[in-house]
């Protein structure tokens, strides 16, 4: 199985308290579970955080982690995404060396993916890009020979994909 | 009512029901220690922390309720650290109250701080730093709904020092009971799906040469009657597990005993020629597959759980029901009778005579002291206790070689007369479980098994048991060795004792047991056995230390060495030949 084969997304509703996160990550790590990424910010209800989570299926069965996962009391809800039913993004931020000819090509590769020159000094750029993974691992890809002085990505965010049935309208009928 | 967050949560505990707690009072705790004076609840002093948490946990393991300890910030809470991982690994029911430094001095390196909340979060089912006086009645709620519900365990509870100092503003509280819970990610499943539980008859039914598996969850969930009426139904062999011990009677013409690593012999090997297992609250802990790939291989699995993770953690099951055991095993047998009940059962006539084939060729058995010997052989300290003592007795054992010769020679007759520490395998739990249970049953007999490795660790809370009145009877085998790594060492590391010798000298046991407040026998030849251990039964007015001088190369059998599958368990010696010959004889 190709790495990627091997990674689930797990989208985790948990209460909003101190020392949630602690427990999410310390669950992982006393479990000897793998995190590829780990995303977390409030939602819409103060009361409720969601955290995306990317891990390692290649040891434990994704079943697994997210039955350990729910003992803990402050896990409200957890979706396990399938590949292909879930829409994925993330945030990159590189800081790349320039010189007067490679300024040009970067902004221009920013250009071609849509990213954004976020700051410009005078022998460094930085610039942002959002978007599905894979296009942000193209993205570094091709930053990488002008040389990165520093990245950070956000690990990835999902949600699982919108029905494109109207339920509510098959309800009706049923 | 107004009051100060300190009798807040001594009025908590009282409303939650609690009726004894154990601990050792310090800086951090104080203001809680003052509303205790006029409480209701009895505490009883322990000499160190660790004891107040086994004592809780024993306490827990007998009566079925919940236990309670109370101890300060920073070393105490981490000296208690120990009994949660013991407590969460066999799901014992434990609130453990801490005290912190204030609320505004958490993270500034205190006197006596620790990261309490922290440091237990792996070892708990769930803990709590209240950062709020008002909070308190809530989370204590919360603490006992969520340590006794579902599949129970420790919970830890830290209470900075300012929201229960009367002195402090940020203790005052606005007093309400009942109070509302708030877990919106806590709802334990608790009743079978009906149509697993349907499945998991007709695979019962058609089954020829079934086991049941009957583990620490039976105990955990009161489900002992309905396992009875059970096998009462299907007439199918139960092995109990370590932590399972009691679930069962022994004496049952279908009871095979304890499976696993030191199970006996017709246990063992049942399970590993079952064609179906039914495992009732058991999670195929590895000192009972032995080798996983060589476990049970012919067996189909129905695997019942109150913990859904359980259920193909170790072994996929053929069917896994979520929920609590006495619930599905009563609706089990409802879905059986549908079925057409103990006549449409398969037949097990041949499956149930092996059975008593091997029980008949491989019991239990060990070589009789030699009378020129000046020591005692354990097994038959253990025969004679369990012949002389009430039939309700509650025995309970530290870790080690005299565990696995408890276990394997007590025959349990009740549930809850089993405490001891099978998880996480914590020498010294047996002194201070003993009292817990001594606690929480004052009528019943207790006997702790003890051994001399474990004896010296915890052996200071016999001055508890003297000094509130809680006295024990504790047997303890020394062989001056700890036992079971010796036994290892003799077995697997070319005899070569590396730091397994105690010393035969000191600590002279009976000095230090009198010195504690107790009645000391010593043991030192097999005549004096008997009478030792009813002197022993018939002092009730103060803890007893019978010292038994047991012979230091004893080995515990059968045995099956790590890393080999249950297939090849070892019996005593005196069984090997006629074991080698049947197993040829298979083969052939």
């Amino acid at each position: 199985m190709s790495d990627a084969a091997q990674r689930r997304t797990l989208v985790v509703l948990v209460e909003n308290k101190a020392g949630v996160l602690a427990r999410v990550s310390s669950l992982f790590a006393r479990r000897n579970y793998n995190i590829t990424s780990l995303a977390v910010a409030p939602t819409d209800d103060e009361r409720f955080s969601r955290i995306t989570i990317v891990v390692n299926v290649r040891d434990t069965p994704i079943d697994q982690i997210t039955k350990q996962l729910f003992k803990l009391i402050n896990v409200v809800q957890i979706d396990a995404l399938e590949p292909g039913e879930s829409i994925e993004r993330e945030m990159l931020m590189a800081t790349v060396t320039a010189d007067s000819v490679g300024r040009g090509q970067i902004v221009e590769l920013a250009n071609i993916f849509g990213g954004d020159v976020l700051n410009v000094g005078a022998t460094e750029l930085m610039v942002g890009l959002a978007g599905v993974p894979s296009k942000l691992d193209d993205f570094e890809d091709l930053l990488r020979p002008y040389g990165i002085v520093a990245l950070q990505r956000t690990g990835r965010v999902a949600l699982p994909k919108v029905s494109r049935t109207d339920t509510s309208r098959l309800e009706a009928v049923s | 009512m107004k009051m100060n967050g300190g009798q807040a949560l001594i009025k908590s505990l009282e409303m939650a029901g609690v009726d004894v707690m154990f601990g050792l009072p310090g800086g951090a705790i104080l203001p809680v220690y003052d509303p205790i004076i006029d409480s209701s609840i009895r505490h009883i002093l322990v000499r160190h922390e660790q004891g107040a948490g086994h004592m809780a946990q024993g306490y827990a393991h007998a009566t079925g309720r919940p236990g309670v300890a109370i101890v300060t910030s920073g070393p105490a809470a981490t000296n208690i650290v120990t009994p949660l991982a013991d407590a969460y690994l066999d799901s014992v029911p434990m609130v453990v109250i801490t005290g912190q430094v204030p609320y505004s001095a958490i993270g500034t390196d205190a006197f006596q701080e620790a990261d309490t909340t922290g440091i237990t979060m792996g070892v708990t089912k769930h803990n709590y730093l209240v950062s709020e006086a008002q909070d308190i009645p809530r989370v204590i709620a919360e603490a006992f709904h969520i340590a006794t519900t579902g599949r129970p365990g420790p919970v830890l509870v830290d209470i900075p020092k300012d929201i229960v100092d009367p002195a402090n503003p940020r203790s005052a509280v606005n007093w309400a009971w009942p109070v509302e819970m708030d877990l919106p990610g806590y709802h334990p499943q608790t009743k079978g799906d009906p149509a697993l539980i349907r499945e998991a008859a007709a695979l019962i039914s058609s089954a020829r040469k079934p086991v049941i598996y009957a583990g620490g969850g039976i105990l955990k969930a009161r489900a002992a009657e309905a396992l009875a009426e059970l096998v009462d139904l299907v007439e199918i062999p139960v092995v109990t597990t370590l932590m399972g011990r009691g679930a069962f009677p022994d004496d049952h013409p279908l009871a095979l005993g304890m499976p696993g690593m030191h199970g006996n012999y017709t246990a063992v090997t049942a399970m590993q020629g079952a064609d179906l297992l039914i495992a009732l609250g058991s999670r195929f802990d590895d000192r009972v597959t032995g080798r996983l790939d060589g476990f049970a291989p012919d067996a189909k699995i129905v695997h019942v759980d109150i913990d859904p993770a359980e259920l193909g953690k170790v072994r996929r099951p053929d069917v896994g029901i979520t929920g609590d055991a006495r619930l599905v095993i009563t609706e089990l047998i409802t879905a059986l009778r549908d079925l057409g009940g103990r006549s449409a059962q398969a037949d097990r006539t041949a499956w149930r005579s092996t059975i008593s084939g091997w029980q008949e060729k491989y019991p239990l058995t060990y070589e009789p002291s030699d009378p020129a010997d000046p020591f005692v052989k354990p097994q038959y300290v253990l025969e004679t206790l369990r012949d002389s003592s009430p039939d309700d007795t509650i025995v309970c054992s530290g870790v080690g070689q005299h565990q696995m010769w408890t276990s394997q020679y007590w025959r349990f007759r009740h549930p809850y007369t089993w405490v001891n520490s099978g998880g996480l395998g914590t020498m010294g739990f047996s002194i201070p479980a003993a009292i817990g249970a001594k606690v929480g049953m004052p009528d019943r007999t207790v006997w702790a098994v003890d051994g001399d490795g474990c004896f010296q660790m915890t052996a200071q809370e016999l001055v508890t048991a003297t000094v509130e009145k809680v006295p024990i009877k504790v047997a303890l085998l020394n062989n001056s060795y700890l036992g079971m790594v010796r036994q290892w060492q003799e077995m697997f590391y070319e005899e070569r004792y590396s730091e397994t010798a105690q010393s035969r000298d000191y600590p002279d046991y009976v000095k230090w047991a009198e010195s504690m407040g107790c009645e000391a026998i010593r043991v030192e030849s097999p005549e004096e056995v008997q009478p030792a251990i009813d002197k022993a039964n018939e002092i009730n007015d103060r803890s007893v230390v019978v010292e038994f001088k047991t012979p230091d190369t004893e080995k515990v059998y059968p045995m099956v060495p790590a890393g080999l599958t249950n297939s090849d368990v070892l019996v005593d010696p005196s069984q090997a030949a006629q074991l080698d010959l049947d197993r040829k004889g298979t083969q052939s």
